[in-house]
């Protein structure tokens, strides 16, 4: 049953006699023997007032002193941004919507780039520069694996709509007349 | 170029930035939210160009090296040192804090592999660099150094202890590195390209093996340590690992788990009974089949966090100083910014003999 009351430790007969801070495991990451603050209570720094949209963890109850404003959500990459931040980070689907919403964000970055009459050079992207300097049987592996990948597609989508399919006798077929009987 | 937005704001020049081991992780799409036109780069230093009202320590024109993390100095967890932690840093999440160029899960910050950036909380990361400091030091005292010194630092290496460093990319050199300055008695490096092995021999200097000679690895490692297991595993490799078809699968093509997470299973299965697993390889934040259940049975003490760069910088600088480590001595590209793209490529496909490339924003 749930409850909201807080357990009094001084009823809790031996509360505390062996929390020495010098037993601590975690030494020396956690200082607690002069630990300054427990809870939300530090002497904040000023708050910046972001000029674009944040998304905020729902874990967090305030919005952090200092926050980034870089590239903030926009289109349907943002539409499920602001839908996975309405779960929290312990909630796989959270990171899931946001791995997923990466893979639209770079559909929409190459959209955006020949919308704005910038085609953009995907190999120079990936390095392929330095990939012929450096590694050029695998480069020229690479490449031989991608046309060959192409040419087993291409000649799939031919099969498909081409004259592959095999002939059938029709209705034609029936209607036309049998060949004259060998004399 | 980026404005002042917060009165503890500063604007900094960059001189030289980096491609990390985790920019990988951004750049295979294995870390959410990581949005179309966002700047990566959590590895910089360079030169206030401008401040807020409210920063005291710095100055324009000073020159400054910049911790990976944002931190404000002030909340919970940043009096305690956790300064990768920070609570009033990243508004998307509250597992880590904010960090420079890495994705909106880390913050949503514009990183330094750019021509400027801004800096939030400017009196509490960026640190001056002393004059006597090579910046090609000073740029890898911002993550790597102090990320695998506190691999090394977790895993609470006792004076002898054998130490298993699983990856050979800069952080685990580093990690191998720190290692011997806790005392290990023996330090072995595990990776699977042999430049990186090689370089692992000289610079750790430790033990290597490749994992493609190794038919199982948690039994080598068990043969080579009387049966028992190694009394400290760092696991420098995190989801990116090689090594495992099904976890790859997984992981690293479908997304569905947070990485190829077969080095943790390494360290997991390969630390002695009651050992120490301490974890500095970044993993996605989504479900993962990590071996919890020989956790419980080996009693198995598991340490992980992001580096604390601010509370390890003092005692690094003087190790720097002092010669005992020599982080430049892993740099072996400089590429201008303008070909990126290539320099992602090198370091990502381990050509090159790549272990460390520093991009320089001016070409210089």
């Amino acid at each position: 049953m749930l409850t909201t009351e807080l357990v009094d430790t001084a009823t809790i007969p031996g509360w505390g006699v062996d929390a020495d801070p010098k037993n601590n495991p975690t030494y020396p990451i956690r200082h607690i023997e002069d630990q300054q603050t427990r809870g939300l209570t530090w002497d904040r720094p000023a708050i910046q007032v972001p000029d674009v949209e944040v998304l905020r963890s729902i874990e967090h109850n305030r919005l952090p002193a200092v926050v980034g404003t870089s590239t903030p959500p926009s289109g349907v990459s943002g539409a499920i941004r602001r839908y996975a931040f309405r779960r929290s980070e312990s909630d796989w689907w959270h990171w899931l919507l946001l791995m997923g919403a990466d893979r639209i964000n770079v559909v929409e970055g190459v959209v955006q780039d020949v919308a704005r009459g910038r085609l953009p050079n995907i190999p120079a992207e990936m390095g392929a520069r330095a990939e012929w300097r450096h590694n050029k049987t695998g480069l020229a592996r690479k490449v031989g694996t991608l046309i060959g990948v192409g040419a087993a597609l291409y000649l799939a989508l031919r099969r498909e709509g081409g004259p592959a399919i095999p002939h059938t006798p029709d209705l034609a077929d029936a209607a036309r007349p049998a060949p004259p009987a060998p004399l | 170029m980026p404005q002042i937005q917060h009165p503890e704001d500063a604007i900094v020049r960059v001189t030289r930035s980096c491609i990390c081991g985790s920019d990988l992780h951004l750049y295979h799409g294995m870390v959410p939210d990581t949005r179309v036109g966002m700047t990566f780069g959590h590895e910089f230093c360079g030169t206030v160009e401008q401040v807020g009202t409210e920063v005291r320590n710095l100055k324009p024109g000073d020159h400054v090296l910049v911790p990976f993390n944002i931190a404000c100095g002030k909340c919970h967890f940043c009096q305690q040192g956790l300064f990768g932690n920070c609570h009033e840093s990243n508004a998307q999440a509250t597992a880590v804090g904010g960090i420079f160029g890495y994705s909106h899960t880390a913050g949503g910050y514009d990183g330094g592999q750019a021509q400027y950036v801004r800096v939030p909380y400017a009196d509490v990361g960026p640190t001056v660099i002393p004059d006597w400091m090579d910046h090609d030091d000073a740029v890898l005292l911002t993550d790597v150094v102090p990320t695998g010194y506190q691999a090394a630092e977790m895993g609470g290496i006792q004076p002898g202890d054998t130490v298993v460093v699983f990856g050979a990319g800069p952080v685990g050199l580093m990690a191998a590195r720190s290692a011997w300055l806790f005392g290990a008695g023996r330090v072995i490096v595990i990776d699977h390209v042999d430049y990186r092995l090689e370089f692992a021999r000289v610079f750790g200097p430790a033990e290597v093996y490749n994992v493609r000679e190794i038919d199982d690895m948690v039994v080598f490692l068990k043969k080579q340590t009387d049966s028992l297991g190694a009394d400290v595993c760092i696991d420098a490799v995190g989801g990116d690992a090689a090594g495992n078809a099904i976890q790859t699968l997984l992981g690293t093509k479908l997304k569905l788990e947070a990485g190829n997470a077969i080095a943790l299973h390494w360290a997991i299965n390969s630390v002695k009974k009651g050992g120490i697993v301490s974890i500095v390889g970044v993993y996605g934040p989504t479900g993962n089949i990590v071996p919890i259940g020989n956790v419980v049975n080996k009693g198995i003490t598991i340490r992980a966090n992001q580096a604390s760069v601010k509370r390890l910088l003092p005692r690094l600088i003087e190790h720097v100083k002092a010669g005992l480590i020599n982080p430049k001595a892993m740099i072996t590209h400089r590429v201008p910014l303008a070909d990126i793209a290539d320099a992602y490529h090198i370091f990502s496909a381990k050509l090159d003999g790549c272990i460390k490339p520093v991009l320089l924003p001016n070409g210089q």
